[in-house]
C-alpha cells in the first residue's frame, strides 16, 4: 500500500478528557455538543488525529491543506460554526448543535459547505509564497487581518473609516463574533475559546 | 492510489471518497455495509499530498464543493454528503 500515511492511535482516555473539557466550555458559553455521544467522541478522536498530523484541530469533516495559515478558518470551532448553527441547527460536522437539536426537536443532517470556494480549491502542495496576497477582494476583505495572526500594530491605512477617533482598536472573534476594545486581541476568546490568531481588527 | 474493496452484492461500481476522521463518512460506510453492497473507498486524508490533489480534482467533477463523503455510482450519479434516503434511492 504505497501512498498512504499511518493513522495515529488516540487513547480513549484522551478522547474522554477532551470531550469533558469541550462539553463544559460549550455549555458555559451557551453552545452544545451533539447529544449523540458516540458520534461526538468519534469527531473528537478525528480532531485529535488531525492534531497529531498537522499540529492543530483541523475540522474532521473537511480535508485540511496541512498549512495552518490556510486552514485557520477550519480549525475547530470553525469560522462557519455559528452561522450554520443559526441556519441548520448544527455545524458542518454536527459536533456542535443548537438547543432544539440537543432537545431532539430537530435533527442534525447534511448541510451545504459554507466555506468559500477559493478556500476549498487550495492545493495540498506548498504554494508559491503569498500567491493569494493582493488578489482582488472586496474592500472589507482587504482590511481583515485574516492571513496573519492579529497584531496590535495594524497599519493605519488598513483600519476602517472612523477607527482613528477610537481610543482603542476593536477586535472581533471570527468564530463567535465577540468584540473587545483593547490594544490587542486576548490570548483566548473568553466566549468560544478560539485562540488569538482567530481575531480580526473590526474597528 | 489504492482503493479498499468491501465485499458485497454487486450493484455496479460504487466508489466512496471519504475522510478517516469524518463521522458522516463512517455512517456512509456503515450504511453500505448494512445494506450488504460491494463498494470501493478511499480515505483521502490518509493519502500523500500529490495524490490528494489528483483525487480532489476527480471529486470536484461530481461534487463542486468537494465535500465528504462523496459517492459515485456507476460513473453516472453522485451523492454529495451523507443522506441515507438519497443513498438508498440511487443505489438500487
Amino acid at each position: 500500500m504505497s501512498g498512504t500515511t499511518d493513522q495515529p492511535e488516540i487513547p480513549p482516555e484522551e478522547v474522554e478528557r477532551v470531550f469533558k473539557k469541550l462539553d463544559q466550555e460549550a455549555e458555559s458559553a451557551g453552545y452544545h455538543l451533539n447529544p449523540d455521544t458516540t458520534f461526538t467522541r468519534g469527531l473528537i478522536e478525528g480532531m485529535l488525529v488531525n492534531e497529531r498530523r498537522y499540529g492543530y484541530w483541523a475540522c474532521p469533516c473537511r480535508l485540511a491543506s496541512g498549512r495552518k495559515s490556510e486552514d485557520l478558518d477550519i480549525i475547530c470551532p470553525c469560522d462557519y460554526r455559528d452561522a450554520d448553527l443559526s441556519e441548520y441547527g448544527a455545524c458542518f460536522c454536527a459536533l456542535y448543535v443548537s438547543q432544539d437539536v440537543k432537545d431532539g426537536k430537530r435533527k442534525a443532517r447534511r448541510i451545504p459547505e459554507r466555506r468559500p470556494a477559493e478556500k476549498l480549491s487550495a492545493e495540498t502542495e506548498p504554494p508559491a509564497a503569498s500567491a493569494a496576497e493582493g488578489s482582488a477582494g472586496s474592500p472589507a476583505e482587504n482590511t481583515r487581518a485574516a492571513k496573519e495572526p492579529a497584531r496590535a500594530e495594524t497599519p493605519a491605512g488598513s483600519a476602517p473609516a472612523g477607527a482613528a477617533e477610537l481610543k482603542y482598536p476593536v477586535w472581533r472573534c471570527k468564530v463567535c463574533g465577540y468584540l473587545c476594545a483593547r490594544d490587542g486581541p486576548p490570548e483566548v476568546c473568553p466566549i468560544c475559546k478560539a485562540k488569538k490568531e482567530r481575531f480580526e481588527r473590526f474597528l | 492510489m489504492t482503493f479498499q474493496h468491501v465485499e458485497g452484492t454487486d450493484k455496479g461500481r460504487i466508489v466512496l471518497y471519504s475522510l478517516s476522521t469524518c463521522m458522516w463518512c463512517r455512517m456512509a460506510k456503515n450504511l453500505l455495509r448494512d445494506l450488504g453492497i460491494g463498494y470501493e473507498y478511499i480515505d483521502v486524508d490518509s493519502l500523500q499530498a500529490e495524490e490528494k490533489d489528483a483525487i480532489k480534482k476527480e471529486i470536484k467533477k461530481w461534487n463542486p464543493d468537494g465535500s465528504y463523503p462523496t459517492i459515485i455510482i456507476n460513473d453516472k450519479e453522485c451523492v454529495s454528503g451523507f443522506d441515507e434516503a438519497e443513498i438508498r434511492e440511487k443505489i438500487k
